[in-house]
């Protein structure tokens, strides 16, 4: 038993070794190819990894809350129409019902990692003259670092939510004017009239969004549900998951299970969720239009060099070499470029994403967002475009197997 | 009796078949080559000897007739069994391009064996260096074609032919680019590997000076073999001999 191959990879390395600068050229061909599709490929993964991070970052993969309220319309009497518009009703706050047997359910689902009560509402917070309006937002610290990573945020203090204790967004701080350790008053109104109370500020918070870090306040849970007007509610469940592409998914299945609006991060960032989307497809249609002409690059050099080579494939037919042979020549020649030309692109894929984050800095000095060459892009990268030599050099290997002999050598 | 190395019963080659400009080239050619025979094919140009000599050399398809080689029929077998039975039969020397030029000599001389077995064992290396030796160039081994005269590289192409011992050597206008020195010598290799190997040789040249030192001469005129004569050569040691008829 010969070794595989033996013959037919001894002579399509010759012959790429003969035609050294067409082979040099369509080498560096294919690396450049694979080394923009391996760069841009690191590059949209580090950005929209980096904006999904930044965006669930501050909000939870999935919400649960109360069915919106509705007006049922009056059912008109068998066989008339009746002509009727119905006035929507307004969205008081309402409690989950039923919330506190329903966290350690949800918590037990499978690709679940976190649950956080929250009751959030409107209103005001004052210090002096000052007054602005604030998102009120009450949680458990615990469980509600799970799902943004409130600590990780902390800017000033230490995030702490004992009972008349708050953590304020960064921005809003400025416009009161306050710091850690002071106390400003919220203001909320409801039907019953409204109510105030003081907390005393223990950290302030960068949550990475500039409207949320000038509106938000964060009280203790059992604090926002006497100022909202609702003892024991919660206004929403919110989930974190395992996998934030499952969020759907999850949804939908919550959805089915019981009486409550489910809404995942998708469908509340629904523009951001089209354009990684678009991004997406942009992205893989540029993927396949450099594999495309990094498969006609090869082809047409491997056309060439069958036209070049067709006495060389005369002899060898004569000498006894097979069609498969000659087919397996130039097979191998698609191959060997289509490797080569993936190891030197990677490398250079490499060094591009190297320069990216050493050379383009933000304003703070530190890279815009990580990028890197996962080993295993690399890898599936390198052999897409060797499987594209190979089908480049389909086309010519079939030419060069169906010469004929005689006719090749007397050429 | 031995096998006939080759037998051709009324060969017809037609080209262009229901075309207008169909064209027959060969026109019954019926010819027994023995094993061992040293025999000249010659005969003007457009005579069919190409023709004859791809269609002998399992190149070319023959259109009618019948094509034994060492007793079996090979017209209409296909292309895989053609070339199989190419590489275990003949060895073929070319006018021109004999040689792969992105291999040395040596490797030339191993590539027959490397397309055979998908490797070259010491074994098959050093019998093709000891064929490099018979035709003396075993300086050269390591030299590419390109780095060789146009004798030494028709040499080395005769040691790649026989380099696998086939029982026949197509050899098409051998010494059709040499000069006349040159020629000499390369004929005369051929002639010490047929006296010393028994490698049986058909050389289709148009040179009447080497085909008069062949020990056999089949001349083919319009796709006929108009005559086939053995004789001896000339230069050997029986000069008195005359021309006689070949057994059909």
């Amino acid at each position: 038993m010969g070794i595989w191959l033996g013959f037919e990879r001894r002579v399509a390395l010759r012959f790429l070794r003969e035609g050294r600068m067409q082979s040099l050229l369509i080498i560096v061909g294919v690396a450049a190819g694979v080394a923009v599709v391996a760069y841009i490929s690191a590059l949209i993964s580090g950005l929209q990894a980096n904006t999904l991070d930044k965006t669930l970052g501050a909000q939870p993969h999935i919400t649960l809350s109360p069915l919106d309220e509705v007006v049922a319309a009056a059912v008109p009497p068998a066989g008339t129409t009746a002509l009727q518009q119905t006035q929507p009703r307004a969205q008081r706050p309402r409690s989950v019902a039923n919330w506190a047997a329903l966290v350690p359910v949800l918590e037990a689902l499978p690709g679940v990692a976190g649950v956080s009560p929250m009751v959030a509402g409107a209103g005001l917070a004052q210090r002096g003259e000052a007054s602005k309006s604030i998102a009120l937002v009450g949680v458990e610290l615990d469980r509600y670092d799970r799902i943004v990573q409130l600590r990780r945020k902390v800017v000033a203090g230490n995030a702490r939510l004992g009972p008349g204790e708050a953590i304020l967004g960064r921005d809003l701080a400025v416009d009161l004017g306050v710091r850690v350790g002071d106390r400003v008053a919220v203001v909320t109104s409801s039907s019953s009239g409204s109510v105030s109370d003081a907390v005393r500020i223990t950290a302030l918070v960068d949550l990475g969004v500039r409207e949320l870090n000038r509106r938000t306040v964060i009280v203790p849970l059992r604090a926002a549900q006497s100022l909202v007007g609702l003892p024991g509610g919660a206004t929403n469940l919110d989930l974190v998951l395992t996998d934030v592409w499952a969020a759907p998914d999850i949804a939908a299945g919550l959805a089915r299970r019981w009486p409550y609006k489910v809404e995942s991060w998708q469908d509340t960032n629904a523009p951001l969720v089209s354009a990684l989307n678009a991004q997406s497809v942009s992205t893989g249609l540029i993927r396949a239009v450099v594999m495309v002409v990094v498969v006609l690059g090869i082809a047409s050099v491997l056309v060439v060099s069958v036209v070049q080579k067709q006495r060389e494939i005369g002899i060898l037919r004569a000498m006894g070499a097979t069609r498969g042979q000659v087919l397996r020549i130039f097979l191998l020649q698609g191959a060997i470029v289509g490797a080569l030309g993936s190891a030197l692109g990677v490398l250079l894929a490499v060094l591009l994403v190297w320069a990216f984050s050493t050379f383009v800095k933000g304003s703070d000095g530190l890279p815009l967002f990580n990028i890197t060459l996962a080993p295993g892009l690399a890898l599936r990268i390198a052999a897409i475009a060797t499987v594209c030599g190979v089908l480049a050099a389909v086309a010519p290997a079939r030419r060069a197997a169906a010469l004929d002999p005689a006719q090749a050598i007397r050429l | 009796m031995t096998t006939p190395l080759l037998q051709l019963a009324d060969v017809r080659k037609r080209y262009n078949i229901g075309l207008p400009n169909e064209a027959e080239v060969l026109r019954g050619v019926s010819l027994t080559l023995q094993p061992g025979e040293f025999a000249a094919l010659i005969g003007p140009s457009g005579s069919g000897k190409s023709t004859l000599l791809n269609i002998i050399g399992l190149l070319e398809p023959l259109t009618t007739g019948s094509y034994r080689l060492q007793g079996d029929e090979v017209a209409g077998l296909d292309d895989a069994a053609l070339t199989r039975r190419r590489r275990s039969t003949l060895g073929f020397v070319f006018q021109f391009h004999h040689l792969l030029p992105a291999f040395t000599a040596l490797e030339n001389v191993t590539l027959p064996a490397l397309m055979r077995d998908g490797a070259v064992s010491a074994e098959r290396r050093a019998q093709a260096m000891a064929m490099l030796q018979a035709v003396g160039l075993e300086q050269a081994a390591a030299k590419r074609p390109g780095a060789l005269s146009g004798g030494m590289q028709q040499r080395v192409a005769i040691a790649r032919a026989l380099v696998l011992q086939p029982p026949l050597v197509l050899a098409d206008e051998p010494t059709g680019n040499l000069d006349t020195a040159s020629s000499n010598e390369v004929f005369r290799l051929m002639r010490h590997m047929h006296a010393t190997l028994n490698t049986a040789f058909l050389i289709v040249t148009h040179d009447p000076r080497l085909a008069a030192r062949c020990d056999r001469v089949i001349e083919l005129v319009d796709g006929r073999i108009e005559s086939d004569e053995r004789q001896v050569p000339a230069g050997a040691d029986n000069p008195g001999a005359s021309p006689t008829p070949a057994p059909p």
